[in-house]
């Protein structure tokens, strides 16, 4: 984005300032103004393309969760990035962008999915990665690496065999060494009893 | 004794007229996938049919998703570039190469002029070979079996080639942050030449199966058009975008690498239909090969690795094991992970699929806070509940084709 276009959104928007970044020109937004300044980008200062749509979780700090767009103008060859902070820690809300960019409509549902932010307005507010009832939002900080159990969404397998969508073994599974022990003992080839360094690795003829 | 019996067919056209007004009114709902060879993977289309006619289409994705931006948040930079290979695992080498570059660009960090040159041959030789499946199993999703045995017995000499630079065939996981795992064998770039010269004569061949084939073009051309104005809506990328008539291509526009160097055309369509997507793909095979010659003429001599960067790009191992400072350097990069400063990042590359982005967010050390992986797949594939309807069912296997998607990279 030139300075000349960033000064003319500046005065525009005055509740805007500038985000720390490491690269693209990068704004932080109040909610209030973000649609309208998304309408602008895309109108007047030729940003045609939405490229990502994500959030981050702040983990303890407040506000929890910001909503990061990035834009691009295919004229400009310019990026921008918007940050844009959800006032609800508990249930996030952001306006959707699905009326102005249609790509919007996914980039928002997997936002959904895995961070829980609900986009006001959007068409199809629903899960895209995961299964349509699945109770947790994976990217949040607060849910564990391994996954939680949860119910098997096939209820009809389920009620044959019983199972549940169990969490990954993060220790103890097949392919994971356990901390206490010597290697020799505990590394997974360890396990392999087909042959050793006292039993020959038996080879064809 | 034999007996004869006689059957009357009748005038098949009057009945089938009788019958119309019944049939006329009631749509039917058909299910494709997940597991259907003509999704090119496991994406699942929910269809209303009317009649042959298709009047809704939800695609529905994440049978293979994995988590892998969870598990990126999880372990250090190093550690997740073989998540990377798993992305778009027809051209692992560069989403390795764009991951390491979007790591760097948050560190700031140059790699040397012949680590620059080793990754452009390596997201070139990706190109062609995901093109080379692209053409091949287009031909054959439209019905000509040859091309692919043509494609794709070229691309098992590119494998061949990579097991020689990376070690493995599919999952190659050869970039480190500020390099790459190992120089290039000897004698390598020879054989990549005589890959180059052996290649071409291929897609003659291709172009003399498919580009004039009547039966080709009778399934392809003005199916599955895609306007300017929806393209750049719905964020589609790469060789989809560019057969829309919208000349956008990062290596141009934004080069990275130093793909300014290198003198190349981005072949761009007219009309944005499944035709113009297998012109632009046949047409970038050829450019790649072009840029991969150019690239061996002059390839820089130089390190491999970023060598100022310490704290980024594990030392030698040969000095590792006489160097205590050397020693101490390699714990900690293997413990710890590389140490990138805290800072936001968005990175994109032109892939063969499309545009493939990460944006890093960074509080310092060895581990991401945030890691988004943008597919072009994921992008590229939203546009489907618009696009299919319309058409006729057959059209879904030569459309679903022409887009030319990785489940991997679109569930991630």
């Amino acid at each position: 984005m030139t300075n000349s276009d960033l000064a003319l959104i500046k005065e525009r928007f005055e509740t805007l300032t500038e985000r720390e970044s490491s690269d693209h020109v990068a704004l932080n937004c109040p909610v209030d103004v973000f649609v309208e300044l998304c309408t602008a980008l895309r109108d007047e200062f030729g940003y045609d393309m939405l490229v990502d749509v994500t959030a981050l979780d702040n983990d303890v700090q407040s506000p929890r969760f910001t909503g990061i767009y990035h834009f691009l103008s295919i004229s400009k060859h310019e990026y921008l990035r918007v940050a844009v902070d959800c006032a609800n820690d508990i249930e996030p809300t952001l306006p959707t962008l699905a009326g102005l960019y249609a790509s919007a409509n996914w980039h928002e549902r997997e936002t959904y999915d895995m961070m829980g932010i609900r986009y006001e307005g959007h068409p199809d507010m629903k899960r895209i990665l995961m299964w349509d009832d699945y109770p947790y939002h994976p990217l949040r900080k607060d849910f564990p690496l391994a996954g939680i159990e949860v119910p098997l969404p096939a209820d009809d397998v389920a009620e044959v065999t019983g199972a549940s969508v169990l969490p990954a073994p993060m220790m103890g599974g097949p392919f994971v060494s356990s901390a206490d022990g010597p290697m020799s003992q505990t590394e997974p080839s360890a396990h392999d009893e087909s042959w050793n360094e006292k039993k020959i690795k038996p080879c064809g003829n | 004794m034999a007996t004869t019996k006689e059957i009357s067919i009748g005038d098949t056209g009057a009945r089938a007229s009788e019958g119309e007004g019944e049939l006329s009114g009631e749509t039917m709902m058909i299910n494709v996938g997940p597991s259907h060879p003509t999704t090119h993977g496991v994406l699942r289309l929910k269809m209303e049919l009317d009649g042959d006619i298709i009047k809704k289409c939800e695609p529905v994705i994440g049978y293979l998703h994995r988590g892998a931006e969870k598990i990126a948040e999880n372990m250090t930079y190093n550690q997740f570039v073989p998540y990377t290979d798993r992305l778009d695992y027809i051209a692992p080498l560069s989403n390795n190469v764009a991951y390491a570059m979007a790591v760097e660009k948050l560190a700031n960090l140059e790699v040397p002029e012949r680590c620059q040159a080793i990754r452009v041959l390596c997201c070139e030789l990706a190109r062609v070979s995901s093109h080379l499946l692209g053409v091949g199993v287009y031909g054959m999703d439209a019905g000509a079996w040859t091309v692919f045995m043509y494609t794709f017995t070229e691309r098992e000499k590119l494998y061949t080639l990579f097991e020689e630079l990376t070690g493995a065939r599919f999952t190659t996981s050869y970039t480190r942050i500020g390099g790459v795992a190992r120089d290039i064998p000897e004698g390598w770039l020879g054989r990549v030449l005589d890959f180059c010269k052996g290649v071409l004569p291929v897609l003659d061949q291709v172009d003399k199966l498919l580009t004039r084939n009547r039966i080709f073009m009778d399934r392809t051309v003005g199916i599955g058009t895609i306007s300017k104005e929806d393209a750049l809506a719905y964020g589609i990328t790469g060789p989809n975008l560019r057969a829309c008539g919208i000349d956008h291509d990062l290596r141009k526009d934004k080069p990275y690498l130093g793909y300014e160097k290198y003198d190349f055309d981005v072949p761009i369509g007219t009309t944005g239909d499944c035709y113009d997507r297998y012109l632009m793909r046949a047409e970038e095979i050829r450019q790649s090969v072009a840029i991969i010659r150019q690239c061996i003429d002059q390839f820089p001599e130089g390190s491999y690795y970023a060598e100022d960067a310490k704290k980024i790009f594990a030392p030698q191992k040969a000095k590792v094991l006489t160097s205590m400072e050397e020693l101490i350097q390699n714990f900690m990069i293997t413990t710890e992970g590389p140490q990138i400063p805290a800072g936001e990042v968005y990175f994109e590359a032109e892939n063969p699929k499309g545009v493939l982005g990460f944006f890093i967010n960074s509080r310092g050390g060895g581990v991401p806070n945030r890691l988004k992986i943008r597919g072009p797949s994921f992008c590229n594939l939203s546009i489907l509940d618009k696009l299919i309807p319309g058409h006729y069912l057959t059209d879904i296997t030569v459309i679903l084709g022409s887009l030319d998607f990785v489940m991997g990279e679109c569930d991630r």
